[in-house]
């Protein structure tokens, strides 16, 4: 079973993250790390290759500056490969082109029975980029997975919703989005770690791959202001001597509540 | 060029519009010209409601038997449009349903999408959409650029829901055309979690537990706190994903966006994407053992303490009042 898996590759989100005041745009030019929402992708891809009885997990991936620590992580948990889109174009992409590029890279790596990406990124949020790579690509798609199981040429998925979960059928090919907590992402060992290093990454820019890059230009928006939101400023705080419930009641009570 | 043609992406639960869906119908209303809602489903049950907040028509597909709104919906948008009648902004509610439309419909018409947006202003011809970025501390004001349809996604509670007092809207037939390739994500069964008390997103009082609880089963003095104030339980993420709780009560980013009239935060650090999803409370009380934790920033009554001493004497003070 050949499983691509969507990777993308962050500032650290331990990090105040920081606008570029030029562009307005996320800063990305300190250390890159593997987007967590990701790990589960890449997990989900090794556990479904290794219930199919073999196969291979591939990774796709867009990022500045031929950035590969995050892919190098992720090949050391198990996957055989990467293709990294790095191209200076592409700065500023939306998530239309984003999703254009991973789709083309797909492409490239010959394609695959499944496609698994996270929900949204830690880092931008847009959170439709998986859904817009199966349209490119013309193929079904199941969003928020929070499990997902191989049954002969389809896929029996849990999804969840607002109010609880959707049993869902789904042919293959296909692309999936997978929640957050929907399997444990396994540590890579010191062996996938020496491993990882010799595994082949494709690196291409958008030209290689015939997509047009629309950079900030021609992205469709355009950013007009950033300001400071009206913030909230922190009341009371005190530290329980043991009573301090007291004074929880007594603000409930002005209030009405109780 | 003026905007003059705004479509709103309908949902209904349990045959009523969502309170979501009113609250983009009324902003689209106060953005001028016509607004038709499009629905994924039957609209017959829902007609009047969309015409009493502004809808003057609605596209429907009827029901889609099951399948996967994505493809399906966007694909009928997608033929409505190619057939002449084509929108200058379209908005959909932050949710699954209206994340997955859009993106497929982005792809079809060749149009850059904008999400997490809480206002929309139009001047002439163009839309401004307005994100709060970095935990809402900061604001980030977009244009679209060139050609419409804008497509928009909107966080819930961003806007008021207002009737207009408009008739029924006409329902006009969008049928989903052929989706080839991209048909056949079927629902087969739908599980809903069962809870008691009012909705999450719509309860006067939210008591939510984090990481500070310390184990899944000390959640349950979360539970009866909620109880004990007739409000709902609400989590954080990192115990939603810990798996002590169902995605359902998560708060937060990229969970329920809540505004009650009190939110207490029991264990809760405060980690901004979840204060993206309880900052608008009315007030906001929290109990942390850690001084420094960034949630007694917001609150307005903050407790230094632990909570497994600290709520359960709370509780037994609200049980003793009787």
């Amino acid at each position: 079973m050949k499983v691509i898996v969507c990777v993308k590759q962050i500032p650290d989100p331990a990090l105040p993250g920081e606008l570029d005041p030029s562009t307005n745009t996320l800063k990305r030019e300190g250390k890159l790390i593997l987007d967590e929402s990701d790990s589960y992708g890449v997990e989900m891809a090794l556990q479904l290759v290794d219930a199919a009885g073999g196969g291979e997990v591939a990774l796709v991936s867009m990022a500045p500056n031929g950035e590969v620590s995050g892919l190098r992580t992720a090949l050391a948990m198990g996957a055989a490969q990467g293709v990294l889109v790095s191209d200076p174009e592409l700065a500023g992409s939306d998530a239309l082109t984003t999703a254009k590029v991973l789709a083309a890279a797909v492409q490239r790596l010959g394609g695959a029975d499944l496609v698994l990406a996270g929900t949204e990124s830690s880092d931008g949020y847009t959170g439709t980029v998986p859904e817009q790579m199966a349209e490119v690509l013309g193929l079904p798609s199941v969003t928020f997975a929070k499990s997902v199981a191989v049954d002969g040429g389809s896929l029996k998925v849990n999804r969840q919703t607002e109010a609880g979960y959707d049993e869902v059928t789904c042919p293959l090919p296909a692309v999936v989005s997978v929640t957050a907590g929907v399997v444990e992402p396994r540590y890579p060992s010191f062996k996938g770690i020496m491993a990882a290093k010799s595994k082949p990454v494709d690196t291409v820019t958008a030209g290689d791959l015939g997509v047009t890059p629309t950079g900030w230009a021609a992205a469709g928006q355009q950013i007009t202001s950033v300001t400071q939101a009206p913030s909230r400023e922190a009341g009371e705080v005190i530290e329980d001597d043991g009573e301090a419930h007291v004074k929880i009641v007594e603000f409930l009570e002005g209030l009405k509540v109780i | 060029m003026t905007i003059s043609n705004i479509w709103v992406f309908a949902q209904a639960a349990d045959g009523d519009v969502t309170t979501g869906t009113l609250e983009l119908l009324t902003k689209a209303r106060s953005l001028g010209g016509t607004v038709s809602a499009v629905v994924g489903g039957d609209a017959s049950a829902v007609a009047a409601t969309l015409g009493e907040y502004g809808a003057t028509r609605v596209y429907a597909t009827g029901d889609l038997g099951g399948a996967l709104p994505g493809a399906a919906v966007a694909s009928a948008l997608a033929a409505v449009i190619d057939g002449g009648d084509r929108p200058d902004l379209i908005m959909f509610p932050q949710n699954y349903e209206g994340r997955d439309v859009m993106a497929r419909l982005s792809v079809k018409l060749d149009r850059t999408v904008i999400t997490n947006n809480t206002d929309v202003s139009v001047d002439g011809g163009s839309v401004t959409v307005t994100t709060p970025v970095f935990g809402g501390n900061t604001l980030v004001a977009t244009t679209f650029s060139g050609e419409g349809p804008f497509l928009a996604a909107f966080r819930p509670k961003s806007f008021a829901a207002e009737a207009a007092g408009g008739g029924a809207a006409e329902v006009v037939a969008a049928p989903v055309p052929d989706l080839g390739s991209t048909g056949g994500a079927t629902v087969t069964a739908v599980h809903v979690e069962e809870s008691t008390g009012p909705k999450l997103d719509e309860a006067d009082v939210v008591v939510s537990g984090g990481r500070g609880l310390g184990e899944a089963e000390k959640f349950s003095m979360v539970d009866d706190l909620a109880q004990a104030l007739k409000g709902a339980a609400g989590a954080s993420r990192a115990i939603v994903d810990a798996g002590w709780v169902p995605y359902s009560m998560q708060v937060g980013q990229t969970g329920k966006v809540v505004k009650p009239n009190v939110y207490i935060a029991a264990g809760i650090s405060g980690a901004t994407q979840h204060m993206v999803g309880m900052k608008g409370s009315k007030h906001i009380i929290a109990i942390n053992k850690d001084a420094e934790a960034p949630i007694f920033g917001v609150a307005d009554l903050g407790i230094v303490g632990d909570v497994h001493k600290v709520l359960p004497k709370l509780l037994e003070a609200l049980q003793g009042r009787g």
